[in-house]
């Protein structure tokens, strides 16, 4: 049983380290045949992988429920890759095999963590696919979508404010609405895409001084929004989205040198202003000097990725429970933990990798609504990541963000397909214009 | 007119790749130091996280590696793990009791060196692929050896020499604070530790055995802190050579009676003989001379009130004497060592320690390094200073002193011994029970190698007592 443990240890990470050398392999070949080879790998290692972490559980604790959520798993992957595929031959064959890979080290460990979370985030991410399977059709189909901009901005906007009204509090911050009393959901996350569309939409049809102050106002009344819900990660991913988006509309460099430095100075007044904010610093720069109250969580967290060490303990073999609220904000030092900090580097690469494939699309493209869209989930997906695992390892201050895909919350990982189906919506769109009603679309159509 | 809107539109492609392309640099080098960061945290500031004691996966490593041995200075084995044909670990202490407090126990809450390295004897360095093997079929590979500075010769003599006393044995190496020895009595066995657990809790002998009273037990100094009191006068009386006092063997102030030991009028003393003689009516008469605020900070400057800079855990000492709240009366008791000042063991070795170090305190310390089960050395602990406490001149006076005090005084009993000895005896009263005999010092008093600090409690004179425990461990020591 120990060497089974072990083993599968070892397997794990060679099959990530396998996957990820194979993701950077594909994205720089330009011939079809042999990038062809490097999917037919990564769908091998995925589901490889995703095997391994289950049995791994599953002879430790012999729960026929495990093989259950295994399968329905392993099925949702399957038809996922069958039916994209078919509708849209012409997606990211790598961006959806990484948005699978990363969904699949998240059910993992999150099963590890707590099988309930597990199954309710399935539940979930299966209904967003298939939801999800809609969104590049939709998004081709009606062109006027990229003309609603202030609609965008302002529903954004709207949304914020409400939570603001009859929002509850959880973890200190009030960002999520109770529906029915049945259950609650986090409209920021909504908020994001959204929010991605509005500056794409306003600074396609250009960026002269006017626009650029007017889409300023409605930024920064989402920014500030956030700011009174006490959010101050998610303020600051949207502030960083919005000056990158408007870096890649102007192409002045000033406005990214000023907008990074005002950050900088809101940054430090919200330190001097804000209690929740001194608390975090104070936290970061010596956890273990208030290990008992506010360095707690990250003094946990480097617990478990020091002990975890580079090859981590084995799934079941960590103790990740006693790291608070580690199935969402944590989530990285238990897969660090377990699976290892070879692992968790691999984990950051899939991501970097996602990062790239995005953003490509803003350097490949002519439509300048399609550039900016790209452009702000690349920034918003990449920033996000790197205020959520940079915060869990204490390079910087933690401010409480999820990790993509990965951590438990059904918000997130909805807003998070649907930007990711867009980007397919774009990719397939290059490719085969589903628009211009080419004999491949009507046949799948009859 | 075309040709310059096709320029118009390469101009502005360029401008927006290069915006693109600096903000792709940004953000992977944004990631890359992140990286960098996790990179570094794992090889090298890991290993200080792990070892915190508030680190719950201690228990989770000790599934995977042997706990290893905890070794005297010349190697014998003080604390290993034995494991059974059914492969049932046992933690195994070859000298039961008698080093049940520098050692510590696993059982019933980590203490001593077991707890402050914990997570060096539950980590395997073995690199080898035979290691690896182990790791992988599941056999435990041996942890990390920990060898103390603790020489156990001179152990065995003091645990011996106390005997069936209440009290504590400390030997420091003046030049390095090494701990030579460390002995408190009554000890426990540790290898018992589980069945007798609720009679050493219940202590109803008032015996406290689990009490380490080497380096948290607290105690009145009695006389040995005239050394301090000494060291205070000839820092505030330039003309300290001209000291002369009449003793009659009690002295009055407002009603309290101070009283020489057995009542023995000493006549005409300088201060080298109220010192060796350890006259209390000059002493007394000193302590209501010197300024209170005086006395309190160079107590202070010895760590009083404070936690020792010792690298094992201990109890601080406490000064109380304070301007404004104590009175004359008490400042007499506390200059010879009575009113409510309190010391460990430890601390008061460091004293001796630092007088015959020329001033320089070191900071105590039982743990000289970290060795591979296969003897690789992999961390050694060096020297370090705590705090010059005093200039050469005055620890050289206070030498002079203490040396005197075996030559013509209380610790005359040492005066023809081998290796010249210098010290100072101390016996600190007890209400209503037997006093608690104390000595400190240190030989060769030219070279000093070895610093000692002894109590026995509630037993009587510290020349009677204290004095031959010490006197038999530096036999055994210059042997």
């Amino acid at each position: 049983m120990h060497m089974v443990i072990e083993l599968t240890k070892y397997l794990m990470i060679l099959m990530v380290g396998a996957y990820t050398y194979h993701a950077f392999r594909a994205s720089v070949k330009k011939n079809k045949v042999s990038r062809d080879i490097s999917y037919r790998w990564m769908t091998w290692f995925l589901f490889m992988l995703h095997f391994t972490g289950y049995f791994t559980m599953y002879i430790q604790l012999k729960n026929t429920k495990l093989l259950l959520l295994y399968a329905g798993e392993a099925l949702v992957f399957l038809l996922v890759l069958f039916a994209y595929k078919f509708i849209y031959p012409g997606l990211s064959g790598l961006l959806l095999r990484n948005m699978l890979m990363l969904l699949s080290i998240g059910y993992i460990i999150l099963t590890r963590l707590s099988f309930d979370k597990a199954v309710r985030q399935f539940y979930i991410s299966a209904v967003a696919l298939g939801i999800g399977l809609l969104v590049p059709m939709l998004f081709q189909r009606f062109a006027k979508i990229r003309n609603y901009g202030w609609i965008y901005g302002i529903v954004g906007v709207f949304l914020l404010v409400l939570v603001l009204l009859i929002g509850t509090e959880n973890f200190g911050a009030t960002s999520w609405i109770t529906v029915f009393g049945l259950f609650t959901i986090h409209p920021t996350e909504f908020v994001k895409p959204l929010f991605v569309f509005c500056v794409a939409s306003l600074f396609s049809k250009g960026a002269d001084i006017k626009r650029v102050c007017a889409v300023t106002a409605i930024a920064g009344a989402t920014v500030l929004s956030l700011v009174l819900q006490k959010d101050l990660g998610a303020a600051l991913i949207f502030f960083v989205t919005y000056i990158f988006m408007l870096y890649g509309a102007t192409k002045k460099p000033l406005y990214l040198i000023i907008g990074l430095w005002g950050g900088t100075v809101a940054s430090w007044v919200a330190y001097k202003l804000f209690d929740h904010v001194k608390v975090r610093v104070m936290a970061w720069r010596n956890p273990f000097g208030y290990i008992d109250k506010e360095g707690y969580q990250i003094s946990q967290s480097l617990f478990a990725m020091g002990t975890g060490g580079w090859f981590g303990m084995g799934l079941y073999q960590g103790l990740p429970t006693t790291i608070p609220v580690v199935d969402s904000d944590f989530i990285f030092s238990a897969i660090s933990e377990e699976l290892g900090g070879l692992f968790a580097l691999c984990l950051i690469l899939l991501y970097i990798n996602c990062f790239i494939i995005i953003i490509n699309v803003s350097l490949k493209t002519k439509d300048s609504f399609y550039r900016l869209l790209s452009l702000g989930f690349a920034v918003m997906l990449g920033f996000q990541v790197f205020l959520s695992i940079g915060g869990v390892i204490k390079f910087i201050p933690s401010t409480g963000v999820t990790l993509p895909f990965i951590s438990s919350g059904g918000s997130s990982i909805v807003a998070t397909i649907v930007m990711f189906m867009v980007m397919q919506g774009i990719y397939s769109e290059g490719k085969m214009p589903l628009l211009a009603g080419e004999n491949h679309d009507k046949q799948v159509e009859q | 007119m075309i040709n310059r809107l096709n320029n118009d539109n390469n101009d502005n492609r360029k401008a927006e790749e290069k915006a693109i392309l600096s903000i792709i640099y940004i953000f992977i080098g944004l990631f890359v130091l992140m990286m960098g960061y996790f990179t570094y945290f794992l090889f090298v500031k890991s290993d200080e996280v792990v070892n915190s004691t508030y680190n719950l996966r201690h228990d989770v490593l000790a599934k995977r590696v042997i706990r290893g041995n905890i070794l005297s200075a010349d190697g014998i084995v003080l604390a290993e793990t034995l494991t059974d044909d059914e492969g049932n670990e046992i933690r195994s202490y070859p000298y039961g009791d008698m080093y049940a407090h520098v050692v510590g126990r696993v059982m019933r809450g980590r203490t001593g060196i077991e707890e402050v390295e914990n997570i060096t004897l539950l980590t395997s360095y073995s690199r080898s692929a035979n290691a690896m093997y182990n790791d992988l079929i599941g056999i435990k590979n041996p942890g990390n050896n920990v060898v103390t500075t603790l020489n156990h010769k001179l152990n065995k003599v003091a645990y011996d020499a106390l005997g069936d006393y209440r009290g504590a044995v400390v030997a420091i190496e003046p030049r390095t604070g090494k701990i030579l020895a460390l002995v408190s009595k009554p000890s426990y066995d540790p290898n018992d530790i589980e069945e007798n657990w609720d009679k050493l809790t219940e202590d109803k002998d008032r015996e406290s055995p689990l009490l380490n009273r080497a380096s948290q037990g607290l105690y009145p100094p009695g006389s040995t802190f005239k050394v301090l009191t000494a060291l205070a006068y000839i820092r505030s009386n330039p003309y300290y050579q001209d000291y002369s006092y009449r003793c009659d063997g009690r002295t009055e102030y407002e009603g309290m009676t101070i009283r020489c030991s057995g009542n023995k009028r000493h006549g005409k003393v300088d201060l080298t003989e109220a010192f060796a003689k350890s006259c209390n009516t000059a002493f007394s008469t000193i302590g209501k001379e010197l300024q209170i605020d005086e006395l309190r900070s160079l107590s202070e400057s010895f760590f009083f009130n404070q936690s020792l800079p010792a690298r094992i855990s201990n109890n601080s000492s406490s000064f109380l004497l304070r301007v404004g709240e104590s009175g004359t009366k008490e400042a007499m008791q506390t200059a010879i060592g009575q009113g409510r000042t309190l010391i460990t063991p430890l601390h008061n070795a460091m004293i001796a320690a630092a007088v015959a170090n020329d001033g320089l305190m070191m900071k105590p310390y039982v743990i000289d390094r970290i060795e591979s089960a296969g003897g690789r050395v992999l961390k050694g602990y060096i020297p370090e200073e705590a705090a010059t406490v005093m200039t050469s001149k005055e620890a050289d006076y206070l030498k002079k002193l203490m040396r005197s005090v075996v030559t013509d005084g209380t610790a005359s009993m040492l005066s023809k011994s081998e290796y010249k000895v210098a010290g100072k005896t101390g016996t600190a009263e007890q209400e209503g029970k037997d006093s608690h005999a104390w000595f400190i010092g240190f030989a060769p008093v030219n070279d000093p190698k070895i610093a000692i600090s002894v109590i026995v409690e509630n037993i009587g004179s510290g020349s009677e007592y204290a004095l031959p425990i010490a006197d038999k461990v530096f036999s055994a020591y210059f042997d």
